[in-house]
C-alpha cells in the first residue's frame, strides 16, 4: 500500500494540490528572501550595501571576504604608491580604500573552532545517545520512565536559564574559553534528543536481529555493532544533523563562554561590526561562508533528515 | 548432534506463569515440536533452550551438559526466527557465512561450506542477490541455511512456516521433514498448527497454559489423547464429547449416554461417580438407523471425498466426517453408530483421560514416524 492512500481516503484533487504547491512555492520564497540578501550583501561594497533605496542591481565586489579574512591598516597615498605592484586581487581592492593588509583575521580560527566543537559534541552525543536508546529499548531498566523523563525535562527549560552556574562552575573547572568545555556543554544539551529520537528508530528494528547473531557467536557488543548498527543508519543520521544543527548555530552558551581561543563563529561574526565602521559586506560574507557546511550536510543526508523529520507519522 | 534433556522448567514473568514444571526428553536426531495455542509457553521453553531467555528453575541438559545458565552463544545451537531475521545489510551469502564468520573461520573454507550449504538447500543461484528481494519459501530457505552451515548441536525453530502463504507453506513442510531426514539433526520446532506438528514431528509435545498436556509420538497423541484439550486441540474437526453421569469400575465395557448402551473399551481403573465425557472422533461415527443415540442433522460440510455432518443431540452438535455420497436432509433423523474401539472416556472436572484398553496397546502406536 502507498503512503498517500494509507493516510488519505481519496486521492487530492487537482486543484487542492495546485493550491498545496502554491502555499509551498510562496513560504519557499519568503523564507530564503534573508538569505539571498545576505548572499548579494557578500559581493556588495559597504557604500552599496547601505544605498537607499536598496540596490538590487550592483557592481559585484570581493571587499566583504577580503575585509573578512583579514586585517588591515590606514596609510597614506604616497606610502601605498610606493609599494609597487599589488600581489594579489585583495591587496588591490583594499589599496584603492587607502589601506594595506596587515595579516590575517580571526574568521578562520573560530570557523575552524565551531567545526571543532560542533562535528565533536555532534560525535559525542550521538555516540552516547545510540548506546543509551539501545540500553533503553532492549533491557529492563530499573524506572526507565522516569528516567527517560528526566532526560527529556532537561530540554523544558531554556538553556540560557543555567547559563549562569554553568559559568561559574566552568571558570572553577578551567573549562572555560575551552573547545572540551564547549563540546562537553553541546553534548550534554543534544543527548538527551540524541536518546529519545534514536529510542524510537532502535525500537523499530526486531530485536530478533541481535538474538540470531548472539546465538550464532556473537556477543552483545559485536551483535549491535553489526547487526543493529548497519540497520539504525537512517535514524542516526537523521539525530546527527539535528544535534550538529543545533551546535553549530548556538549563540548564547558561546557568546558567555568563549571569548579568545575557542570562541565558535557565531559570536565572532556580529564583533565584525565593530571594526572600522559598519562592514555588512564583511558581517554578511561571514554569515555566508557559515551556512556552507550546515547545508553540505545537510544536502548530502537530506533522505535521512525527511525520514527524521515524519519520524512516527510514517509507519509500515 | 546431541540429546535435549529438559528437567523441572519453570519460568514466571513477575506473577504470571508461562513454563511450569516441564519435563521431556529430545532423542539425538529427533524431530520434536511443540504444539499448543498462542501464549502457552511453547515460545518461552523453546528461547530458555536457546539461553535468550533465563529460567525461573529446573534444568536444560545438551548433549549430557547443564547449561541451564550459559550465554546463548556458548551453546552451539542454532535458531530459526518467525521472521527469519535475515539481515537486510547483507546478500545471501554473507547472511549464511555469518556464523561461521564468528568463529574466526578462513574466508576461503566459509566460502566453500556456504556454497555447500547452499546446494544443499537448492539456493546455490541465489548466494550473491539481496535478501529484501527473495520470495517467502527463499528467505526461508536462507534462513535455515544461517542455521545449518554451522553444523550446531540442535536446530531450534519459532513458527517457521507462520509467515508463508499456504502454498509455500506445504512446500516448506516437505522440505523440512526431508532435510531432517538427510542431516538427521536433534531439532525442535514451535507451531500452533497442528497439521505442521502431525506431517513433521517425531514426537510432539501439547502445551496450554505453561504445562505439557500431552508428550508423544503424533499417533498417540491423535489416537489416545490424556485430556481433554489435547482432543479438542488436535484433530479437524475437533474430537466430540458427550457427556454422561455415574461411575466406572474396573473391567466395565459399557456406558449409558442419552438412554443409549455404549459398547467401550474396557476400563483399566475405578472411577468414583463424576461428570465424566465420551470422545468421539468425527470419522469414527457411522449413520445406523438401528442405534439408540439418535439426533437430528443440523448441516452439512462437503469436502469431495468425505463430508462433515452436524448432528443436533440432546448434548448439544457434535460431527460426523462420513462418505460424501451419502444424501442428507436438514431435520432429518439419524441414528448414531460409534466404532467402540477407537473411543476415549474423561473425567470432566480434571479432563484426564480414563485408562482403558487403547492405553495398553500403546506399542502399536510407537512405530517410527516419517
Amino acid at each position: 500500500m502507498s503512503l498517500t492512500s494509507a493516510h488519505s481516503v481519496v486521492a487530492p484533487s487537482a486543484t487542492s494540490k495546485r493550491v498545496a504547491g502554491t502555499i509551498i512555492v510562496a513560504y519557499a520564497l519568503i523564507s530564503i528572501v534573508p538569505l539571498l540578501w545576505i548572499f548579494a550583501t557578500s559581493f556588495k561594497t559597504p557604500p552599496d550595501s547601505i544605498a537607499y533605496p536598496p540596490k538590487i542591481l550592483f557592481q559585484p565586489s570581493v571587499e566583504g571576504y577580503c575585509n573578512l579574512f583579514t586585517t588591515r591598516t590606514r596609510q597614506t597615498p604616497e606610502y601605498i604608491n610606493s609599494l609597487g605592484p599589488a600581489t594579489g586581487l585583495c591587496d588591490e581592492t583594499v589599496r584603492k580604500r587607502n589601506m594595506v593588509i596587515a595579516g590575517p583575521s580571526n574568521f578562520m580560527p573560530r570557523f575552524v573552532n565551531s567545526l571543532i566543537i560542533a562535528f565533536g559534541s555532534t560525535f559525542c552525543a550521538v555516540f552516547l545517545g545510540t548506546l543509551s536508546a539501545y540500553g533503553f529499548s532492549r533491557f529492563k531498566v530499573p524506572l526507565a520512565d522516569d528516567l527517560l523523563f528526566f532526560i527529556l525535562s532537561t530540554r523544558m527549560m531554556p538553556p540560557i536559564a543555567v547559563a549562569i552556574p554553568i559559568y561559574l562552575m566552568y571558570r572553577e573547572l578551567g573549562l572555560s574559553d575551552t573547545a572540551l568545555g564547549m563540546i562537553l556543554l553541546y553534548t550534554a544539551v543534544n543527548v538527551s534528543l540524541a536518546v529519545w529520537l534514536l529510542k524510537g528508530f532502535i525500537d523499530e528494528i526486531p530485536r530478533e536481529y541481535e538474538e540470531a547473531a548472539m546465538i550464532d557467536g556473537y556477543t552483545r557488543l559485536q551483535a549491535f555493532w553489526r547487526t543493529v548498527l548497519p540497520q539504525a543508519t537512517t535514524g542516526i543520521a537523521a539525530t546527527a544533523i539535528f544535534c550538529l544543527i543545533f551546535a553549530w548555530n548556538e549563540y548564547a552558551f558561546a557568546a558567555l563562554l568563549t571569548s579568545g581561543t575557542a570562541q565558535t563563529a557565531p559570536p565572532f561574526i556580529p564583533t565584525i561590526i565593530g571594526e572600522g565602521g559598519q562592514d555588512w559586506p564583511a558581517v554578511a560574507a561571514g554569515t555566508t561562508i557559515f551556512l556552507v557546511p550546515i547545508l553540505v550536510f545537510t544536502i548530502l543526508l537530506r533522505k535521512q533528515l525527511l525520514r527524521g523529520i515524519t519520524f512516527g507519522a510514517v509507519r509500515k | 548432534m546431541a540429546e535435549i534433556r529438559i528437567e523441572h522448567l519453570r519460568k514466571a514473568f513477575g506473577d504470571f506463569v508461562a513454563v511450569q514444571d516441564s519435563n521431556f526428553v529430545v532423542e539425538d536426531g529427533e524431530f520434536f515440536v511443540m504444539l499448543g495455542p498462542s501464549g502457552c509457553g511453547k515460545t518461552t521453553t523453546l528461547r530458555m533452550i536457546a539461553g535468550l531467555e533465563l529460567p525461573t528453575g529446573g534444568k536444560i541438559l545438551l548433549g549430557g551438559e547443564d547449561v541451564t545458565m550459559r550465554r546463548a552463544r556458548e551453546r552451539d545451537i542454532a535458531f530459526v526466527f518467525q521472521l527469519f531475521a535475515l539481515y537486510p545489510h547483507m546478500n545471501v551469502r554473507k547472511n549464511i557465512g555469518f556464523p561461521l564468520l564468528a568463529q574466526g573461520m578462513p574466508g576461503a573454507e566459509i566460502r566453500s561450506r556456504v556454497e555447500e550449504t547452499a546446494k544443499l538447500l537448492r539456493i546455490d543461484h541465489l548466494l550473491n542477490k539481496s535478501v529484501s528481494g527473495l520470495a517467502g519459501g527463499d528467505r526461508q530457505r536462507v534462513a535455515l541455511g544461517r542455521a545449518i552451515v554451522r553444523r550446531p548441536k540442535c536446530f531450534l525453530m519459532d513458527e517457521p512456516l507462520g509467515t508463508l502463504d499456504t502454498e509455500f507453506r506445504d512446500l516448506m513442510v516437505h522440505e523440512l521433514r526431508e532435510l531432517h531426514n538427510r542431516i538427521h539433526a536433534t531439532t525442535v520446532y514451535v507451531t500452533h498448527d497442528q497439521m505442521e506438528a502431525m506431517s513433521m514431528a517425531d514426537k510432539i509435545a501439547v502445551m496450554n497454559h505453561g504445562v505439557i498436556e500431552q508428550f508423544g509420538t503424533p499417533r498417540e497423541i491423535y489416537d489416545r489423547p490424556a485430556t481433554m484439550f489435547v482432543a479438542d486441540f488436535i484433530g479437524s474437526p475437533p474430537m466430540n464429547f458427550l457427556g454422561f453421569g455415574g461411575g466406572l469400575s474396573k473391567g466395565a465395557r459399557e456406558i449409558v449416554v442419552q438412554g443409549a448402551k455404549v459398547a467401550v473399551p474396557e476400563v483399566r481403573e475405578d472411577v468414583a461417580p463424576a461428570e465424566m465425557a465420551l470422545g468421539i472422533r468425527p470419522e469414527h461415527i457411522r449413520f445406523d438407523d438401528a442405534s439408540k443415540l439418535r439426533g437430528a442433522i443440523y448441516g452439512t460440510e462437503y469436502l469431495g471425498t468425505t463430508q462433515i455432518v452436524a448432528v443436533e443431540t440432546a448434548d448439544g452438535i457434535i460431527k460426523a466426517r462420513v462418505p460424501a455420497e451419502i444424501r442428507l436432509n436438514p431435520g432429518d433423523h439419524v441414528g448414531l453408530a460409534l466404532s467402540s474401539a477407537r473411543l476415549s472416556l474423561f473425567a470432566k472436572g480434571s479432563g484426564r483421560a480414563v485408562r482403558t484398553e487403547i492405553h495398553e496397546s500403546a506399542s502399536q502406536g510407537r512405530a517410527h514416524h516419517g
